[in-house]
């Protein structure tokens, strides 16, 4: 065989680097997929024994009102893990945040989209990027000796609470749900908005009825991903919340959030222990609820779909 | 009421909420420079802090912050990188590709104290790597690639086919295509993800506590041998940064002048984390201007 | 192509230059300071006196480094345990805590704490029995109208779970009795604080927060001072501990001593609000019992 066929049959030098570069590439994604998997695997895993290895019933971890898992209950010899209380406290400041943080999201992106497009690229849109720049430990800074204060002098109490927790996540989560209520609005077809003009409607006709209905499920997968960072936030909301392992009974007093019991607690247990272990249960639970939080996006964005 | 007032009322509500998120924001940001600007000084930035007595500073936990963030950057900086590139130009649409795709997903809305916490487990228990910048480099790598993978997938989908196809037509393989063509047009962009996303990864703190540590050995600044142990590079001692300094001392500080050093370890915080913002835009814009005009 | 053979170039050289320094760097490393490194993991409310004592000593004693890290009493005394560290930092016996193998450590007390109750001052109290306490902290009362003052609902601030002072607390101050669940802070700078400023709190802290925004109550008519601590009459105290896995090694057996030193004792420990070791007459064992020296 001569040269110039055996040169044509080899791959060229190009087409080696293809695939070596497309092996490098497909090896740094690979590398993130396993690092998923093994949170995954090790989380779990250790959240999990304290169901197979301690021997705590789900039910009761799950819906048992007492924290206290140093101190054995005597009637049923099972330490108090009832996780209640911080499930509770987390799902409540989560919602409460998102509740008022939507209006001002909303309101917020229409002003930058569809009333003042000038002055919303020029003033409202590097505000809202800023409010996501800012760290977590400032916003808690912030809540500590602010909104941790101003609550004691009008509700009384200590001033920590579902209260100061949700106030302080409302800032935080409003930039995500903003900045992702922009965009949905933008992406609404221009005609939409100039047909309902034609037909005679006023701007806010034409925002409430067309822009706003076209726009519900993009709206509705921003308040999520806002929900998920709320219910993911650790430092801002374990600074003013009180740390109270308590049944939420009222937004004033001491409540705590499965983030703020994780941090306080973890460096306090000894690793394999019960305590420790019902520590990486509530850990498991935010694994999972991040999880859920992401196939709620899913669902909403498949019906969106359909429409 | 008819159409008209409605329209008024709504057009006058939403003028006062966003009047209202703008106030927050300024106020926020005025109330945390007012206190902590006239806090600021020499001394302050560039000494060790006291644990218990007045007049300590946040030098080390500084630099810890800046550190922590160059390897975390090295680190994770070429992995999004390939990634990206995998998902943009190689990938077709099938089951792995989604499945890739939902775990970046996942991994971007994992609480950061997750992260911190399998950071803790694996690298400082498993490994013995310790509470050390290794591990919390590590850490916060994890916490940063879903973003930046995606920012910089973002970058590469919008250099448009066109250039793509003039590559195939020069006779170029994909990956010559990528790395001469693609990759160069997508920088400016690149950029200025990669440096909000410093931005982020300077004010985590979450992800810090239970891997780099909480505690700020004193530093030998004289001495740049990463291996010796006072030495500033060293990759295996504690690392404070100054996220973690401010939650650790409003949580649990003793010292006298608490007040003080939080109002001005929290404004140097939001200087920092607004130069990276103003400069990223600054940068990219930069960058723009002279790739295209060139 | 000479582009693409010129990157290759570059790369190569820029690699082979960081090898080099790193290797440089490695035969120039003082072995000295490498070979005699302390760590010490645990409690974060002895980490700021172990770190302090630690740069004392590596200053008398160049080449030595003292590593102090936090991450809680039980990081602490697992990684001790474990023999990943060579000092185990713990505000509690390591046999109070579960799932530590006692046996294997060796105690090495270092400090003295005491614990008072915190009040409100507006409450009109400044003294309260063990049972008064056991009743405030357990709920059986609910204003303090019941235990001799004003009328005024109770407000109860209490430690991180898990943490050294509230165990102590419970153990001394309630006699074993667990306190009800209530709002938990870690700050003993912020418990000093949200007890002044709210009506009818109550808490407890070392002693070295006491100040005058306060009002640290006696215990059975015995004030929360050093003196009483010392002489055994107060009974709501503990040891600060640092635990080795097994005998320590001559290094850490030489910083461990230094820190006992009188130097140590009697100007670290005091400025810290701890009391000195040399001082206590009466020796307390892990099951609480009591003997003079």
């Amino acid at each position: 065989m001569d040269k110039i066929t055996q040169k044509l049959m080899q791959k060229s030098e190009s087409t080696k680097k293809d695939s070596l570069g497309r092996a490098i590439s497909l090896a740094a994604l690979s590398l993130i997929v396993i690092v998923v998997i093994s949170i995954f695997t090790f989380v779990m895993s250790r959240g999990l024994s304290t169901f197979f290895h301690d021997g705590v019933h789900v039910k009761d971890f799950l819906l048992g009102s007492t924290w206290n898992p140093s101190v054995i209950n005597p009637q049923t010899k099972q330490p108090y893990i009832g996780a209640l209380p911080m499930i509770l406290g987390s799902f409540i400041v989560t919602f409460l945040a998102a509740i008022v943080a939507t209006p001002f999201a909303i309101g917020t992106s229409l002003f930058m989209t569809e009333i003042a497009q000038k002055r919303g690229a020029k003033i409202m849109q590097p505000i809202i990027e800023l409010l996501v720049g800012i760290p977590s430990v400032v916003y808690g800074v912030i809540g500590l000796t602010v909104i941790v204060p101003f609550i004691r002098q009008i509700f009384g109490g200590s001033g920590f609470g579902i209260l100061s927790g949700t106030i302080v996540l409302f800032v935080m989560i409003l930039p995500t749900i903003t900045s992702m209520t922009v965009d949905t609005l933008k992406s609404v077809p221009r005609h939409y908005r100039e047909s309902a003009l034609a037909i005679g409607a006023t701007r806010w006709q034409m925002i409430y009825k067309v822009v706003l209905r076209a726009a519900t499920p993009g709206i509705l997968t921003a308040i999520v991903f806002g929900m998920a960072r709320a219910f993911g936030e650790a430092l801002a909301v374990q600074m003013v919340i009180g740390n109270a392992a308590l049944m939420p009974h009222d937004l004033t007093s001491p409540a705590s959030t499965l983030t703020s019991v994780l941090t306080m607690g973890i460096g306090n247990t000894v690793m394999g222990s019960l305590q420790n272990d019902v520590l990486w249960t509530l850990a498991m639970i935010l694994l999972l609820m991040s999880l859920v939080f992401n196939l709620v996006v899913r669902a909403i964005g498949r019906k969106g779909e359909l429409k | 009421m008819n159409a008209k007032t409605a329209d008024k009322i709504a057009t006058g509500v939403i003028y006062a909420i966003s009047g209202i998120v703008a106030l927050i924001l300024i106020s926020m940001l005025a109330f945390i420079l007012i206190r902590g600007v006239p806090h600021l000084s020499w001394h302050f930035l560039t000494s060790p802090a006291r644990a218990f007595e007045a007049g300590g500073g946040i030098g080390i936990q500084l630099f810890n912050s800046f550190y922590l963030l160059i390897l975390a950057m090295l680190i994770s900086f070429p992995i999004a990188l390939g990634a990206a590139i995998y998902l943009n130009e190689y990938a077709k649409k099938g089951r792995f590709t989604s499945i890739v795709r939902t775990a970046i997903e996942i991994l971007s809305s994992l609480p950061s104290v997750v992260v911190g916490l399998f950071g803790f487990l694996i690298f400082v228990v498993q490994f013995g790597f310790g509470f050390s910048i290794l591990s919390g480099a590590i850490a916060l790598t994890i916490f940063n690639l879903p973003l930046l993978t995606r920012s910089i997938e973002t970058s590469l989908a919008q250099i448009p086919n066109l250039q793509r196809e003039a590559g195939s037509a020069l006779g170029l393989s994909r990956w010559e295509t990528v790395i001469h063509v693609i990759l160069p047009a997508a920088v400016p962009s690149i950029v200025t993800g990669v440096v909000l996303s410093a931005g982020r990864v300077f004010g985590e703190a979450a992800a810090l506590i239970y891997t780099a540590g909480q505690s700020a050995p004193a530093l030998n600044f004289a001495d740049w041998n990463p291996f010796n142990i006072s030495s500033p590079l060293n990759p295996m001692r504690p690392a404070e940064t100054l996220a973690v300094h401010i939650w650790k001392i409003n949580s649990e500080g003793i010292m006298p002048d608490l007040n003080a050093v939080s109002a001005g370890a929290s404004a140097v915080l939001i200087i920092v984390v607004l130069l990276f913002n103003f400069s990223a835009r600054k940068i990219g814009a930069k960058l723009y201007k002279k790739l295209t005009s060139a | 192509m000479s582009k693409s053979h010129r990157g290759t170039i570059v790369t190569t050289v820029v690699a082979v230059a960081v090898v080099a320094a790193l290797g440089t760097a490695y035969a120039t490393r003082e072995k000295g300071s490498s070979g005699t490194s302390i760590t010490a993991v645990g409690s974060t409310a002895l980490q700021p006196f172990v770190e302090a004592a630690g740069e004392e000593y590596a200053k008398t004693n160049l080449g030595t480094f003292i590593n102090v890290q936090g991450g809680g009493t039980g990081t602490g005394l697992s990684q001790v345990s474990q023999g990943a560290v060579d000092l185990g930092n713990s505000d509690v016996f390591a046999e109070e805590k579960d799932g530590i193998d006692a046996k294997k450590l060796v105690d090495h007390q270092v400090a003295v704490v005491g614990i008072a109750p915190l009040l409100n001052k507006n409450i009109g109290i400044t003294d309260l029995s063990i049972k008064q306490l056991q009743a405030v902290f357990t709920g059986k009362v609910t204003n303090w109208n019941q235990v001799g003052g004003k009328n005024q609902k109770i407000v109860i601030i209490n430690r991180a779970a898990g943490s050294g002072t509230r165990a102590t607390f419970e153990k001394f101050g309630l006699k074993g009795a667990q306190s009800i669940e209530a709002q938990e802070q870690d700050s003993s700078g912020m418990v000093r604080s949200i007890v002044a400023t709210t009506p009818g709190a109550i808490s407890y802290t070392a002693f070295g927060y006491i100040d005058k925004t306060v009002v640290a109550a006696s215990v059975d008519h015995i004030a929360p001072t050093n003196k009483n601590v010392a002489a055994g009459k107060y009974p709501i105290w503990s040891y600060e501990h640092i635990y080795t896995n097994g005998k320590p090694k001559p290094a850490v057996a030489k910083f461990l001593k230094y820190l006992t030193s009188e130097e140590i004792q009697s100007t670290l420990v005091p400025k810290l609000g701890y009391i000195s070791i040399h001082d206590m007459r009466v020796i307390r064992q892990v099951d609480g019992e009591i003997t003079v020296k």
